[in-house]
């Protein structure tokens, strides 16, 4: 495990503390991309081998998670042209907060379960931590983007997640997980430029007709 | 090329295909022609089990096959319906039923068409995976290609619907990710060499799974692919998505849908009760199936929108699904029967529901009166689908239903049972409030007052879906018989 490595995952922690603390959504889309990059870094910086198989993932998760998806949420908030998740559910100091009560409830977690061996002890609850993340942004803030876009960080926490317990799918798995994501991002955005065109904005908050 | 390539790629390439077809009429030939061939490889593969494919990771086990007959089946009978729907859909701006003075469009066609045989394809594709990875991307890619359907009649609540579909499925779907990675764990926790995630090699290895890992990847996929199969209380995009979407995908997501989730749960719980945490495994089913019969019946008691009503009733199945897992023994054998037969009724009176939303232009109960004597074959049949619903005799819910019951006071668990009881007797009297309401009185204050004589193709799915019911009701056939207790045998515990 060497240094770098772990300099990684505590880069990755921190990333997702910016998430949680910054209402200018261009600076989520950028975290996002770094994540991204990081993601792509790791396996490069950890002792396991190099392989084709890894080649291939790391310059797929670059490419899609690093540049691809950042783009097209940067082209979707020009278009919707939103700059800012204003009044939050949970506003930013007290997300932090809670952020912060969820490391510690993932160090936790990490501890509970029987520790498999060659695995850094920062990256599993460095992981399940970006996955706690996007879930607590999923349902704590109002833009229909932002939504989207804590989706990304929680299958980003996913991904992290096999890195850090060191298992790979096999590389028809990971390609057919990317290929879903993708997917997810295409209708996602399809959906969210049809409620921008319905109701002008893109407040999920006004999405509350249905209910019994 | 094998059976099960076949299989998942006919509906795909069709898919494809009638996103380039520009006219209705062969577009529509090819979604009849699909559903058709599909449903003569479906019935050969039942016969006879095909060979497994990629080193056994696309294979058709009993479960496999069952639900691949289920969904195949309900997939031809909607396909009818659908090419019916799609004629009597009218071009341009649509009055919107549910608020006065309001117009929508309706999606593309071609999209509607492709995304349905997509969304076919991804379900096939759902029941052949023995691989856990790439059984999550085959649900996900459900979810995905069943979007764009519930957002065909476009307006702001079909809207709300599916982004809450979206959001609450991804996310839910997401942890089940975490569940397979966790049972990686679980399956070599000593960085060992590395056990493929196939379902029979994993099961080859029950013996030595890791079980605090074990544990915890069960959680995550009962919460993650329990969220799609609508169990409570991660039901919550379930009322929203059935209700908003057209009839025909409403009985598609009830009928098929919410059973290949229940087959990606069964197949990871299989997992588990291998492992001899068969009681741990009970107990979530207990947990999740009572819970979703008092949500259930909470919310039908008080239900005003018809759609709505069959939406929760089938939260309230998945319940009833669920409980029989949680009792174990027979109750297994029965809760896959009862899934079988809650496809049938549920898609019948989904399709139904359709035929009385295109004649009254209304969701709501309170304004729905007399379809027995204005539709006069949808009308009768609401009532027997009703009955159906609620399993009396002669249907086939009751058969299962009892067997459930009776799985559950043999095996001495009297508490449980009596609650059961007691919720499916609170749905059925929020249920028979609204059908009988619906279907009795004079069909006045519409401006409809005559019988209508209906089309064929509207009623006659819902018929063959209420006879194939009733025959289940007075005697399950015994290849039928034979493919649930070959199912059922696989579960062990």
């Amino acid at each position: 495990m060497s240094a770098w490595d772990q300099a990684l995952w505590v880069a990755f922690i921190l990333l997702n503390f910016l998430l949680l603390g910054t209402s200018r959504l261009s600076v989520c889309v950028r975290v996002l991309s770094a994540q991204g990059f990081l993601l792509a870094a790791l396996p490069w910086l950890s002792s396991s081998a190099i392989t084709g198989h890894t080649v291939v993932l790391s310059a797929a998760s670059a490419l899609l998670k690093g540049l691809v998806f950042p783009w097209f949420f940067m082209r979707a908030l020009d278009a919707a042209e939103v700059r800012r998740e204003v009044e939050p559910y949970v506003g930013f100091g007290a997300s932090l907060f809670v952020g912060l009560a969820a490391l510690g409830f993932c160090v936790w977690l990490a501890r509970a379960l029987p520790h498999p061996s060659a695995v850094s002890n920062v990256a599993l609850p460095a992981s399940l931590f970006a996955l706690m993340t996007g879930l607590f942004l999923i349902v704590s803030r109002k833009k229909a983007i932002t939504q989207a876009l804590a989706y990304l960080v929680m299958e980003n926490g996913a991904t992290a997640l096999g890195m850090a317990l060191l298992h790979w799918e096999p590389l028809v798995v990971e390609l057919g997980i990317l290929l879903d994501l993708f997917a997810a991002v295409f209708v996602m955005g399809i959906a969210v430029y049809h409620i921008n065109r319905e109701f002008d904005h893109i407040d999920t908050d006004r999405l509350n007709y249905l209910k019994d | 090329m094998t059976m099960i390539a076949a299989l998942v790629l006919l509906p795909l390439l069709a898919g494809l295909a009638a996103l380039l077809v520009r006219r209705d009429g062969p577009r529509r030939t090819v979604l009849l022609l699909t559903a058709f061939v599909h449903l003569g490889l479906s019935a050969s593969a039942w016969r006879r089990a095909p060979a497994p494919l990629w080193n056994g990771w696309l294979a058709l086990d009993p479960a496999g096959r069952l639900f691949l007959g289920v969904t195949s089946l309900l997939f031809a009978v909607a396909a009818v319906y659908a090419v019916g729907f799609l004629a009597r859909e009218e071009k341009g701006k649509q009055k919107d039923a549910d608020e006065a003075g309001a117009f929508f469009l309706n999606g593309p066609e071609a999209i509607f068409v492709g995304c349905l045989l997509f969304f076919f394809s991804a379900m096939t594709f759902v029941t052949v995976c023995q691989h856990f990875g790439l059984l999550w991307v085959a649900v996900e890619a459900t979810t995905l290609a069943s979007a764009p359907l519930i957002y065909f009649h476009r307006n702001h609540r079909s809207l709300e619907a599916v982004w809450k579909y979206l959001v609450v499925c991804s996310v839910g779907i997401a942890l089940a990710l975490v569940g397979n990675l966790f049972l990686a764990v679980a399956a070599a926790p000593n960085g060992g060499p590395a056990v493929p995630l196939v379902l029979s090699e994993i099961l080859n290895q029950a013996g030595h799974l890791n079980v605090p890992w074990l544990r915890a990847a069960l959680v995550f996929f009962f919460v993650g692919y329990g969220t799609k199969m609508g169990l409570a209380p991660m039901h919550t995009w379930l009322p929203d998505a059935h209700s908003e979407s057209p009839s025909v995908v409403s009985a598609l997501l009830s009928g098929a849908l919410l059973n290949c989730a229940f087959l990606a749960l069964w197949r990871a719980a299989q997992t588990g009760v291998a492992a001899g945490q068969a009681a741990f495994v009970q107990d979530l089913f207990l947990i999740l199936g009572l819970a979703s019969l008092a949500v259930a019946a909470v919310f039908i008691l008080g239900q005003t929108d018809f759609k709505r009503l069959l939406a929760y009733s089938s939260v309230e199945h998945m319940g009833v699904i669920a409980f029989g897992m949680g009792i174990g023994g027979s109750g297994v054998f029965a809760a896959l029967l009862h899934s079988v037969n809650h496809s049938l009724v549920k898609g019948m009176l989904f399709l139904l529901a359709g035929n009385i939303l295109a004649a009254y232009r209304t969701k709501a109960v309170a304004q729905v009166r007399g379809v027995s004597r204005l539709l006069p074959v949808t009308g009768p049949l609401w009532l027997a689908g009703f009955f159906a619903i609620s399993g009396m005799p002669p249907f086939g819910t009751f058969l299962s239903e009892l067997l459930i019951v009776k799985a559950g006071l043999d095996s001495g668990r009297w508490g449980v049972t009596g609650v059961f009881l007691l919720l499916l007797t609170l749905v059925f009297i929020g249920m028979s409030r609204c059908f009988l309401n619906m279907a009795q009185g004079r069909p006045d204050g519409n401006g409809l007052v005559s019988p209508t004589k209906e089309k064929r193709i509207a009623f006659l799915p819902s018929l063959f879906l209420g006879a194939l019911s009733l025959w289940l009701g007075l005697t399950v056939p015994g290849f039928l018989q034979r493919l649930l207790q070959e199912t059922a045998a696989r579960w062990g515990g």
